[in-house]
């Protein structure tokens, strides 16, 4: 009984915590590209998740509609990023903040203008047929969030470990102006990290609606749990921004499960407290210091 | 150059006074009273955020933590008004003096970050003790009592908080033109010059943080006495934002700006409530408007247009 | 006793070791140049001395007492003042402003008096603010009295920040590449002030590159290379130094 239980509460966090490695890989894309923190990167979870729903629904076949709803995000990404965030190059982190947030709150408000305030839900993948493992019940599509996850990872890790496209993002994020000198074209850079941030986030979105469901207000929380997850990892670092989404996942599963469910959303930043208190570059940040 | 400084502080008394006199309802009344509330928690807010250079997403916590006070204190243990509201302060001081020693040890996104947790965290805690705060839904907040006088009319409440908000304005002045002011300017302008010259980085932080937030409980309080009910929504995340871009948009580093900040963001959602999801488009919109053309915010952009200082 | 007492010092980012086991002491009174060339590690000692970085290894006295390790803010309470080889100049502030932030540890800095406004410190600051036209004057800048920090030029800057540095009214100064950035008439004029703050009491030290103005100012000098101390002697016993010769000066001084 225990050790289903544990199991339990495992699975359930590690299916959550991989949407918030996604959201996390994606604010560590931007972040390492422009130094900004994207505030909007959870509307784009949510943007997948309703898109999901709203293609479907109008009739699209599932394979089409899920692409769309990752193209689309990806494309509101990038709108992002040429009218708000190049004009402002270099800015105050407050003001980027601002603006992040300003988009996220004009994304989420035209969702809500146009499909509604209603919870709504995606059909599972292949089915709804729990599946028994040691007592614990696993649904398929927490297979397919996990799966879908690893492979997305692995992926990242190769176009930046072993393609010139992602070798020269990476370089953009070590130090922009020499990446312009050795001739990186670094506003494309900019660009392709807020389209695969989106993309990502949305991917991340669409996997889990099945499971937790979506509406137009998914959006706030899972961003902010995301980022939670970015700087536990170690912000700027991609291994550290998926082992600290899963880690933010389990601890909020097992915290709400064994310790109290009312204060479930509250582990994240609790967690987040403690890791800025006495471990700020998170757990594979490096340490940095000022040149004077 | 005092004489300038002061002169906007009597403009502000002058409309603070003639106000009541052309407002033509008791609606108007009550925004009048909100704004200038508002305008009282921005004005400490600037001083952390635009004068001193830091950052903080969390301050509707602080706003909650004495509006509560305010409310749970008299209602369950029997507290005087005000002995809460002191508590409330106290109490919120405490908490800021706390956390902000190692939260200023960070920079930019990891402060920005440790303050939003704090504001989640006292919000959830707020929402889930039903018992001693009514949960989600809220609770009444008894009437404030002052020598025996009961606050309950409009306006009372004007004149007490006209009151409140040009003592502030005032102090905030003095206090930016100041040992302990520049001090501050000086940090948000070269920390590590500021540093060579005697100024105790981390320990000016978590002054202005505590200062920031025990304004931020007792208008938080007054607030709660006011309305007469608090929920917590009063605390939440978009709250936070909302103060944070009155900042902003009015003017960072400036002591007007922190009022036009005030007045406009209070008046803009009244004015967009029927449209509710535009509401937050329009919201979104104007944030980001602001800060692409007017990173300064409006009142020392439209300042240096006209070549004088604010 | 020497005023300032450097034994052994040491630091090491990772693997580079920027400074090694330096030692060296500043007698009171005197101008004491630090020189060598660019990566010598010149300004990263002199972090280490003012507390913005903490030594790996090594000990820093002033006045008999150990400095090592402790907060700029806490050195500037023992009378050490610097300026910065990249400008650190508020620029959100007014010049005048800038000069009387040096002032800060003579001033009263409670924030509820200073809130209530009351008398002692508006006369305090109205005091301070004719001082620190005083040193604006002192440096060369009655033109900028009035001026916004960020209206002024470069080399008007380099001297705000000696004016910041003065006005705290310390016993020790240091000054990182006074002259850098600035035309051959600046940099005498330089040359002139820091003579000028010289004898007014204070002493100075100072990384400079350049030699005219080294071999000028200072009674002492010492050499770094590679982070090590290569030799230290009068201007004249460095200048015939065969070691830094070879690798310094060349055919320059």
């Amino acid at each position: 009984m225990m050790l289903a239980q544990f199991l339990q509460f495992l699975f359930s966090g590690m299916t959550v915590g991989a949407t918030y490695a996604l959201a996390a890989l994606g604010f560590t894309l931007i972040y390492n590209a422009s130094n900004v923190i994207n505030f909007a990167q959870g509307e784009f979870i949510m943007l997948g998740g309703m898109l999901a729903v709203f293609f479907t629904q109008a009739g699209l076949p599932l394979p089409v509609a899920l692409v769309l709803a990752i193209l689309v995000p990806a494309i509101v990404g990038v709108v992002l990023e040429k009218l708000a965030i190049e004009p402002v190059k270099g800015a105050e982190t407050v003001t980027l903040i601002i603006i992040t947030i300003g988009a996220s709150l004009v994304i989420r408000g035209l969702i809500q203008v146009w499909l509604g305030k209603g919870t709504h839900s995606l059909p599972a993948f292949s089915g709804d047929v729990p599946i028994q493992i040691l007592g614990a019940t696993l649904m398929p599509q927490s297979l397919w969030v996990l799966g879908v996850t690893a492979v997305v990872v692995v992926v990242l890790w190769y176009f930046f470990s072993r393609t010139l496209h992602g070798k020269a993002m990476l370089a953009t994020s070590f130090n922009r102006l020499a990446a312009e000198l050795v001739g990186i074209n670094t506003s494309w850079v900019l660009f392709m990290s807020f389209a695969m941030s989106a993309a990502l986030g949305a991917l991340g979105g669409i996997l889990v609606a099945p499971i937790t469901m979506t509406s137009y207000d998914v959006g706030i929380m899972l961003g902010l749990k995301g980022f939670v997850a970015a700087v536990v990892g170690g912000l700027g670092n991609g291994l550290g921004a998926v082992l600290g989404g899963l880690l933010v996942g389990i601890l909020e599963a097992m915290g709400a499960g064994y310790i109290s469910s009312a204060y479930k959303d509250a582990i994240p930043f609790v967690m987040i407290l403690f890791m800025l208190f006495f471990m700020p570059r998170g757990l594979f940040g490096g340490k940095s210091t000022d040149r004077v | 150059m005092k004489k300038n400084a002061y002169f906007g502080l009597y403009i502000v008394i002058a409309i603070l006074l003639l106000l009541p006199f052309v407002l033509p309802n008791s609606f108007y009344m009550d925004l009048a009273i909100r704004m200038a509330i508002n305008a009282v928690i921005v004005l400490g807010l600037n001083l952390l955020i635009g004068f001193a250079g830091q950052i903080s997403m969390g301050h509707a916590g602080f706003l909650g933590i004495g509006a509560y006070a305010s409310a749970v204190l008299p209602t369950h243990f029997g507290w005087h008004p005000l002995l809460a509201m002191g508590a409330g302060a106290l109490a919120t001081g405490m908490l800021a003096a706390l956390v902000a020693r190692p939260i200023f040890k960070l920079k930019g996104h990891y402060l920005a970050m440790a303050t939003l947790g704090l504001g989640i965290i006292i919000n959830i805690v707020l929402r889930n003790e039903a018992a001693l705060t009514g949960g989600p839904d809220g609770m009444a907040v008894p009437s404030l009592g002052l020598l025996g006088f009961e606050l309950s009319s409009d306006k009372h409440w004007y004149w007490v908080v006209a009151l409140l908000l040009s003592v502030s304005v005032w102090a905030s002045l003095n206090l930016i033109d100041s040992p302990f002011g520049r001090a501050l300017r000086a940090l948000h302008g070269s920390e590590v010059a500021s540093q060579v010259a005697g100024v105790n980085v981390v320990r000016y932080k978590v002054s202005i943080f505590v200062i920031s937030a025990v304004f931020a409980s007792l208008m938080g309080s007054v607030t709660a006495h006011y309305v007469g009910f608090v929920t917590p929504n009063f605390a939440d995340f978009f709250h936070s934002i909302e103060l944070v871009t009155m900042v902003v948009i009015g003017g960072m580093a400036s002591v007007y700006g922190s009022l036009v900040g005030a007045v406009l963001l209070t008046a803009l959602p009244q004015a967009l409530a029927t449209f509710e999801g535009w509401e937050t488009v329009a919201f979104g919109t104007i944030l980001m408007v602001c800060m692409i053309f007017m990173p300064r915010g409006l009142v020392p952009t439209l300042a240096a247009k006209f070549g004088k200082g604010a | 006793m020497a005023l300032l007492e450097v034994k052994q010092l040491s630091i090491q980012f990772g693997g580079v070791k920027a400074v090694q086991n330096v030692s060296f002491s500043i007698e009171a009174g005197i101008v004491y140049a630090v020189i060598g060339p660019n990566g010598a590690g010149k300004t990263t000692l002199f972090n280490l001395i003012t507390g913005v970085y903490t030594p790996t290894s090594g000990s820093i006295l002033l006045d008999g007492e150990s400095i090592a390790g402790k907060l700029p803010n806490e050195l500037a309470r023992r009378g050490v003042a610097r300026t910065f080889q990249n400008l650190q100049i508020c620029m959100n502030m007014s010049a005048l402003e800038n000069v009387m932030v040096g002032a800060h540890l003579r001033l009263d800095r409670n924030p509820l008096k200073a809130a209530l406004r009351f008398p002692s410190i508006t006369r305090r600051d109205a005091e301070l603010r004719e001082e620190s036209a005083e040193l604006m004057r002192f440096v060369g800048l009655e033109k900028y009295i009035k001026a916004r920090a960020d209206s002024m030029p470069y080399g008007a800057l380099k001297r705000l920040e000696i004016a910041r540095a003065l006005a705290l009214k310390p016993r020790i100064i240091f000054l990182d590449e006074p002259a850098a950035g600035l035309n051959p008439k600046e940099t005498i004029e330089v040359d002139a002030l820091v003579r000028k703050v010289a004898d007014s009491g204070v002493t100075v030290v100072l990384v400079e590159h350049d030699m005219k103005m080294v071999m000028n100012l200072s009674d002492r000098i010492l050499v770094l290379d590679y982070g090590k101390k290569l030799t230290e002697g009068t201007g004249d016993e460095v200048r015939k130094n065969p070691d830094v010769i070879a690798a310094y000066l060349g055919a320059h001084a």
